[in-house]
């Protein structure tokens, strides 16, 4: 909306002036990252005495706290079980939700129907209304907890409705059933139609769910705190979350564990920003 | 496809899918119910059929009664303030802003990062860099840490969330924003109708799908906060920043009241469905199209 024609100088301040506002907003926006920036390189005494001070102002500038913060998080081991969790969940919710869209939307009989009304219902049952029966059954009388494919299959089963419903929407408005019969004629299997004419085809939508299903299991607190207790299958928040236990007075070894638990993200994010931006409005938009 | 092959389709496409939903979602929220008429204590191998006295129990439970208000307070500030705020700056930012890209994804880190995370960040802020802040200038208001107050320690925890939630709600409002009508603002300059009126009587009505959407969105996170409640404050000062969510776990996990914490929980969620099902007719009532 360019609008330069009448007051073009009262356009101009105005202009101006919310640049500023924003410019003020996102500064406060951004503090608390500046923060613990700052932190995780002094010593606690410089911490305590004032947290504000820049870098340079301060002797005993060090990488102690994050050799410390990392071996202590046993960060490398938290990282590696984050990322098996989250990448094997986002790719076994991706193809069975797929799998199960392309299901419902080409077979129009009653169990589809009811197997797609109880997803789009299930969406609004928040997990704290599962989780007591969930830790019951899986831990009492199956007792499968503990297991990183227990929290895996979980992921999966969770992340299902949602998965189907925007794998629906989307192939039943943009792939055309044309496609598929000529794949029949030319004697391919409903399993190799699937393959290698549809899925293809999901790509967009692929690549919103993928976004939203990761970042939703690697930040995942609440669950994960469920299932898993071994100190050997933590994943990185709950890791953070008994590392912090332990060490919450020593404010320069938690700035950089903190730290070392932000930056993987915000690379990745760097990177596919455009990706995670456009994929989490199209989620929501749905 | 032929029906002839109905079965094995549904075997190889439907099940796997179908089998990891029932098996998290359906069972155990079937089996939730049946547990809110037992007495079970997590442990026992016993569980004693009670009917409904756990509802009874929830009626009596006086701390889940006020972490409820307590969230409702709670939700009433997060979604007005994330809402307002969101709009505001996705106003500003479409405006033919240079730098918009950037801004947008500033705003959006918070939500990258986990609520643990978060709420240790910004614990620190509050008990140290706020501390500090206040020791230095001899500002009342940050002399003592917030979070040992129970006002500002609720205060701290809106705060953090808005601060969380709201680059979510401006990326909506900003799609929201590039998707109105060129013409229509066009036609209502040329009409005559200052920047105040135009807000109120031709944005506003055209951005309503998306305020539908962040307000749905927000309601139903606010509600439910745990991750950062749990790190920020953990119920500190005693108790008094414990919301509903937190209340729930705690009944259920540490007090070993399972039947009694899910009865809470699934009265936790009707009232949640009813208020965003009630949101969401109000708004979209109010939808209209350019």
């Amino acid at each position: 909306m360019k609008q330069t024609s009448v007051g073009g100088n009262k356009k101009k301040l105005a202009n101006i002036l919310s640049m500023v506002v924003l410019i003020i907003i996102f500064i406060a926006y951004m503090f608390p990252f500046l923060m613990v920036v700052i932190n995780s390189l002094k010593q606690k005494r410089d911490i305590i005495k004032s947290p504000f001070s820049w870098l340079f102002t301060i002797k005993g500038l060090s990488f102690d706290n994050f050799v410390k913060a990392f071996t202590q998080m046993d960060f490398l081991n938290a990282f590696k079980n984050s990322l098996i969790v989250t990448v094997s969940a986002t790719v076994l919710v991706t193809l069975f939700a797929a799998m199960l869209a392309y299901y419902v939307v080409r077979h129009k009989n009653w169990v589809s129907k009811i197997v797609f009304a109880l997803m789009v219902a299930s969406m609004i049952i928040p997990f704290q209304a599962i989780m007591i029966p969930l830790v019951n059954i899986y831990g009492g009388m199956l007792n499968i907890l503990n297991h990183r494919l227990t929290l895996i299959f979980m992921h999966t089963g969770f992340s299902m409705a949602m998965s189907v419903f925007m794998f629906h929407g989307f192939i039943n408005g943009n792939i055309p059933i044309a496609l598929e019969e000529a794949a029949y004629i030319d004697g391919c299997t409903h399993f190799q139609t699937f393959f290698k004419i549809v899925f293809p085809l999901l790509k967009p939508i692929i690549s919103t769910m993928v976004i939203l299903n990761a970042m939703a299991f690697w930040n995942d607190f609440l669950l994960p705190s469920l299932v898993l207790t071994d100190k050997e299958l933590l994943t990185l928040p709950l890791s953070t979350y008994s590392f912090y236990g332990t060490y919450s007075a020593d404010y320069g070894t938690i700035m950089a564990g903190l730290l070392l638990c932000v930056v993987p993200i915000l690379i990745l994010y760097v990177v596919l920003q455009k990706q995670i931006i456009n994929g989490v409005v199209a989620g929501a938009v749905k | 496809m032929k029906s002839k092959s109905n079965g094995k389709d549904f075997c190889i496409f439907a099940l796997p899918g179908l089998f990891c939903f029932v098996a998290v979602v359906i069972i155990p929220f079937v089996y939730g119910v049946y547990l809110t008429l037992t007495d079970w204590d997590g442990v026992s191998s016993v569980k004693n059929f009670v009917g409904l006295a756990n509802f009874v129990g929830v009626g009596k439970d006086s701390q889940f009664w006020m972490s409820l208000l307590l969230t409702f307070k709670y939700v009433v500030f997060v979604v007005v303030i994330v809402n307002v705020l969101a709009f505001a700056i996705a106003y500003l930012l479409t405006r033919g802003m240079k730098g918009q890209n950037f801004f947008r994804a500033g705003f959006f880190t918070p939500n990258l990062i986990g609520g643990i995370v978060l709420g240790y960040i910004w614990q620190f802020v509050f008990s140290r860099v706020f501390v500090n802040i206040g020791e230095s200038t001899g500002w009342s208001l940050f002399e003592v840490s917030w979070l040992s107050d129970p006002t500002k320690a609720f205060a701290a925890l809106v705060l953090v969330s808005v601060w969380q939630l709201s680059g979510y709600m401006i990326l909506i409002y900003v799609a929201g924003f590039m998707g109105l009508n060129e013409d229509v603002m066009e036609a209502a300059s040329i009409d005559g109708a200052s920047g105040w009126r135009k807000m109120r009587s031709i944005v506003l009505p055209l951005m309503m799908s998306s305020v539908t959407i962040c307000l749905f969105l927000t309601l139903s996170r606010a509600f439910m906060v745990y991750d950062v409640n749990l790190s920020l404050t953990a119920g500190a000062p005693y108790g008094t920043t414990e919301m509903a969510a937190m209340h729930v776990y705690e009944k259920a996990f540490t007090s070993r009241q399972f039947g009694l914490g899910q009865a809470e929980a699934l009265i936790l969620f009707v009232i949640v469905a009813c208020i965003s099902g009630l949101q969401v007719y109000l708004t979209k009532k109010k939808e209209v199209q350019a």
